[in-house]
């Protein structure tokens, strides 16, 4: 009989990523809808005007070192609360190649990290 | 005494499975008169005592507190004697519990839920060896309160059944085995949260679970083992990140290194 | 015929198991909205990478997601919002607190965070607002 006490069990390294995912969450759980509706429906839905969002009020606030690592840090754990859950969400559908789908969704994770680090920053 | 007038026909169709004569489970149709009050395990004793001896299944209680009958009532995971029939429809499609080997008929293999309990050291690791005259534990309530809800489980592997992870990995440890770890790492008399972390915190363990929560919802005594998994990934991430940016804290482990009796 | 140990293992549904109970569908739906959010996510940095490259280029982005990208911005919206609020409702599995030697109730949890998530919205827009 196979014995489970002959299992290796080890404990792992996922507490790195879960720990993103777990802030990521928090974060876009009390952010994301109200940042949605303020970057992408206020506007066109007529409750904002357009010209609070022009090219020179953003530089104004972006100007802010504080603000600049808000938006960072919002941004950057929302990434990779959405690269852990999607690749977990992939092992549900059936996708058994788990080391390919999180090369995949980390990959872009961090492409889009270091884009959005260049653009604030840089 | 029970009234036949009063009984309500009930078809049960029933998975069958002779590991001698069939090459595939099959489905066998039952109808029941069955009176107001029965529930599902009266249904099936009724079939075996007046309609099919073949039958087998496993029961004992009779009042949710044994864990034998757990059944797969039209989809769901249910104790048979926790299965009023008056809330049911007239056609109760029952099969053994899934996400397991069936050995015949409505019963199924457990032995590879009882290596998982064992695996995860369910047992009090106490602070120091104590003697016999240094007298009991003492524990006030609101330590108890801690981890009671977590000593109600009976073992009757509903929550198993119910897991999708355990579906598609049937090495996952389960709901089941890490409510009990954290049973025991709640327990105040108990230091042996190092011991049991290489389990408890392993991938096929706590970072498995996608907290589904139907374990929670399908448990009879409410012991919620997805709030107990919960709990672990955190206590866990809180453990692993200390034992890299904090190396100096003494481990618990070096304490309780070897196997308790 | 499958087997374990000589016992007969009922093949599982790898693909299509959500399918199956209704009680997986709200999961399911739960997990593809950290699709939705990735998405955004993305669209935000898109966003502040035209920003860095000039006004015109973050004009035509700021058009674009106003007016062609409206319906999905919506649909990202209402999934954001399940997002949260699954999220929240689940936080009290997750930190059971004691107050007074009595458990704090979920209903309590659940509410602080969901006060503190209108908050936390209303800040937001009262920020960008306020400006710099």
């Amino acid at each position: 009989m196979n014995s489970t006490n002959q299992k290796n069990y080890h404990a792992s390294h996922k507490p790195v990523i879960w720990s993103l995912f777990a802030a990521g969450g928090t974060v876009t759980a009390l952010l994301l809808p109200a940042l949605i509706m303020l970057m992408a429906l206020a506007v066109p839905l007529g409750l904002m005007s357009a010209d609070l969002f022009s090219y020179a009020r953003i530089q104004d606030l972006l100007s802010n070192p504080l603000v600049k690592l808000a938006v960072f840090g919002i941004i950057f754990l929302s990434l990779w609360h959405a690269a852990h859950r999607m690749r977990c969400t992939m092992h549900d559908f059936g996708v058994r190649a788990d080391g390919v789908v999180a090369i995949l969704f980390y990959g872009v994770a961090s492409v889009m990290s270091l884009i959005l680090a260049v653009a604030l920053f840089f | 005494m029970s009234n036949p007038a009063k009984a309500r026909i009930v078809q049960l169709e029933i998975m069958r499975y002779n590991p001698d004569l069939d090459q595939q489970p099959h489905f066998q149709s039952y109808d029941v008169p069955c009176q107001e009050e029965w529930v599902l395990l009266d249904a099936i004793n009724y079939i075996k005592d007046e309609l099919d001896r073949s039958l087998s299944y496993r029961w004992s209680c009779h009042m949710a507190v044994c864990g034998s009958c757990g059944l797969m009532v039209n989809g769901v995971p249910m104790l048979s004697c926790h299965a009023f029939i008056r809330d049911m429809p007239d056609l109760i499609k029952v099969e053994p519990m899934e996400n397991f080997p069936i050995i015949r008929d409505l019963v199924v293999e457990m032995d590879g839920f009882i290596e998982k309990l064992a695996a995860v050291k369910p047992y009090i690791h106490p602070k120091e060896e104590r003697n016999i005259e240094d007298g009991c534990h003492n524990q006030s309530p609101e330590q108890l309160l801690d981890f009671q809800s977590l000593t109600q489980c009976i073992n009757c592997m509903l929550c198993y059944s119910a897991c999708p992870q355990v579906a598609l990995d049937h090495d996952f440890i389960g709901p089941a085995a890490m409510a009990l770890a954290h049973r025991y790492n709640l327990d105040s008399r108990d230091q042996g949260r190092a011991v049991r972390k290489d389990v408890i915190a392993s991938n096929q363990a706590i970072w498995e679970c996608t907290f589904v929560g139907a374990c929670s919802e399908v448990c009879p005594k409410h012991v919620d083992p997805a709030a107990a998994i919960q709990q672990a990934k955190i206590a866990a991430t809180g453990d692993y990140f200390k034992s890299f940016l904090m190396p100096w804290i003494k481990k618990a482990s070096k304490d309780n290194e070897g196997e308790q009796p | 015929m499958k087997q374990y140990n000589g016992h007969f293992i009922r093949p599982a549904d790898k693909y299509a198991w959500y399918l199956k109970k209704p009680r997986y569908i709200p999961y399911m739906l739960r997990e593809l909205s950290s699709l939705f959010v990735g998405l955004f996510s993305c669209i935000l940095v898109w966003g502040l990478y035209q920003h860095s490259q000039g006004e015109v280029a973050f004009n035509a982005w700021t058009q674009l997601i106003w007016n062609q990208l409206f319906w999905l911005n919506l649909l990202i919206f209402v999934f954001a919002f399940y997002h949260s609020y699954s999220w929240f409702m689940v936080t009290p599995k997750a930190m059971p607190i004691k107050f007074k030697g009595k458990r704090v109730s979920g209903v309590t949890i659940i509410g602080a965070h969901m006060l503190l998530w209108l908050i936390a919205s209303v800040v937001v827009f009262t920020l960008f607002v306020i400006g710099a």
